[in-house]
């Protein structure tokens, strides 16, 4: 399967990162010398074997729902962009 | 007593507690020789002035009961430290000053250590030779035009160069073995779930773990034993009783089956990698351990396996970074727009990279080729560990495919890049804790590692095999201070 320059810039598109047409054809070349490469992974058959998707094969602990952490409003927008220091703030986004 | 600063963590603290230095004097040491350093670009941040405030503080009122007793410590900089700069190495966390402590950095600070700096790493903890760093890329006193490893490069190119008595990494692919591998020090990647996740900058969550660099074995049981707790905040900490790893160290290994994966005497292996390897059975069964043959049939399926779970992890985490809450920002025409040139700008090409490679493995009709897939390899990876555990106590392998390789080298070809961590991967995909410890030179003169992989929650045992191998390698290397400033 190789990924096109079409499919290079949808998925930038997903990843909500902007590329130029320079970037897009390098990472064209990269994204496909990876991808031949993983695909090594067909030469395995796989159709009965459970899909493993944590080391960790307990179930979540479950705890109280209790607030824990109390006034930390200036903390969190600490590190806030904008110098807006009671929001965040964004473009406008209705219009 | 021989040079301050040749003591290992171990040794300086029986002199602290002795009182036969100071916090002070041990602390003043390191940010001497951190300052003339500085060609190694190790640091990114330096909190000297603190440091040797605090090392008074506990000077003043001491307490020789902590672990780290007025211990100085650089760690690398992507554990969260309150009031202290974070950046994981990358543009877009370039003024992100956290507001709480990781869990790991706590437990050192709750006994006695005292922080010394952050260390460089490659961005995001993605890459094999600390190239990848928004701050410029990590050189090893090994050798003036030498990578140090990575990602936990800065690490590793600080502990080697003693700029930090010991010092802690992360490991998502083999971030602290091969950097320990490459700089002849001790890295140990312990079992998921040992240490706490809480407060580290996620890459991928489900092989993401930290763990001890130093310079000898007992050094990395003594961090590892402060490091390790059950932590409430992270919902895959694992509870189970943590042993005294340092005070139960033993070179007792006799009778222990070790096995030796056929799989990883890969195509090209180098004579001298044969060599070592060769030779580290032989001091295996001087020490009265059993060397057996095994065969870990997955294993050259493991890192295609990694490079899809880990960006497809990484895709999921780094989504948090939209410059909106913390972090960088670049103004756009809207919203959207403000998203793409903040990420644009932010990330770094090999970041990027794996946050496309993991959207794409995601994406609407690949998902079962490529993301299941791998899920489901994991599986057979993690089987044959399983298996092969029944018969044998511990695996010996060598860290790494070759040595440390030179600056700019294979910064070009992601592939052959990634094949550095052969070695290291499959251990973060089952879970297990592993352990490299330098154990030769090649003919260049640079550092081989070999690695111990041990069972789940069985890190006692492998750093008791390390032990007892430390004794027989005896591994020398002469340093050659060439990067230091007058």
């Amino acid at each position: 399967m190789s990924i096109d320059l079409k499919t290079v810039k949808h998925i930038s598109k997903l990843s909500r990162i902007s590329i130029d047409e320079e970037k897009a054809k390098k990472l064209e070349t990269d994204l496909n010398s990876i991808f031949k490469w993983i695909e090594q992974l067909n030469e395995l058959k796989t159709d009965n074997i459970e899909p493993l998707n944590s080391i960790v094969e307990t179930k979540l602990r479950l705890r109280k729902d209790e607030i824990k952490s109390k006034n930390i409003r200036e903390e969190i927008l600490k590190n806030s962009p904008d110098e807006n220091k009671d929001f965040f703030v964004v473009p406008k986004v209705v219009e | 007593m021989s040079n301050l600063i040749d003591l290992s963590l171990s040794e300086l603290i029986s002199n602290i507690k002795n009182k036969k230095i100071s916090s002070k004097e041990v602390t003043s040491e390191y940010v001497e020789r951190s300052k003339k350093s500085k060609k190694l670009n190790s640091y990114i941040e330096e909190t000297f002035d603190t440091a040797l405030k605090k090392a008074k503080e506990f000077d003043s009122k001491p307490d020789f009961n902590k672990k780290l007793p007025g211990i100085p410590m650089a760690i690398k900089d992507l554990f969260c430290t309150k009031n202290v700069k974070t950046t994981a190495s990358s543009k877009i966390l370039n003024n992100f000053i956290p507001t709480y402590e990781s869990t790991v950095t706590q437990n050192l600070w709750n006994d006695g250590a005292i922080l010394l700096g952050k260390l460089n790493c490659d961005e995001f903890a993605m890459g094999s030779s600390n190239e990848t760093s928004y701050f410029g890329n990590v050189i090893s006193p090994i050798d003036n035009d030498l990578v140090p490893g990575g990602s936990s490069g800065g690490s590793a190119s600080a502990l080697a160069a003693k700029l930090t008595p010991a010092t802690i990494g992360t490991d998502t692919g083999g971030s602290i073995r091969q950097p320990a591998s490459f700089t002849g020090t001790v890295g140990l990647k312990p079992t998921y779930g040992s240490c706490s996740r809480y407060g580290i900058v996620a890459f991928a969550s489900s092989l993401d773990q930290a763990g001890p660099m130093t310079r000898n074995v007992k050094d990395a049981a003594l961090l590892l034993e402060v490091m390790s707790s059950f932590d409430n905040k992270d919902s895959t900490s694992v509870e189970f009783k943590r042993p005294m790893y340092s005070k139960d160290l033993s070179k007792d290994i006799k009778g222990k089956k070790i096995g030796i994966p056929k799989e990883y005497r890969v195509d090209g292996m180098s004579e001298e990698i044969e060599k070592l390897w060769e030779d580290g059975k032989n001091y295996l069964k001087d020490c009265g351990a059993e060397i057996i043959d095994i065969s870990l049939p997955h294993t050259k399926f493991a890192l295609p396996t990694y490079y899809i779970v880990a960006p497809a992890e990484a895709s999921s985490n780094l989504a948090r970074y939209d410059g909106v809450k913390y972090g960088f920002r670049k103004e756009g025409d809207n919203l959207i727009d403000m998203y793409e040139k903040t990420r644009s700008a932010g990330f770094g090409d090999e970041v990027k990279r794996r946050i496309m490679i993991g959207t794409y493995v995601l994406s609407s009709g690949y998902y079962d080729a490529y993301y299941l897939k791998a899920q489901k390899v994991r599986r057979l990876i993690k089987n044959d560990f399983n298996n092969i555990f029944q018969k044998v106590d511990a695996i010996l392998t060598p860290s790494t495919p070759s040595s440390a390789f030179k600056v700019g080298d294979k910064s070009n070809n992601p592939v052959s890049m990634y094949l550095n961590d052969i070695f290291t991967v499959p251990v973060n995909l089952a879970g297990l804790p592993g352990i490299s410890i330098p154990a030769g030179l090649d003919k260049k003169g640079y550092p081989l590692g070999l690695q111990i992989i041990g069972k789940s929650f069985d890190e006692q045992n492998i750093l008791n095999i390390a032990y007892s191998m430390e004794d027989k390698i005896n591994f020398k290397f002469n340093l050659k201070e060439w990067w230091m400033n007058d």
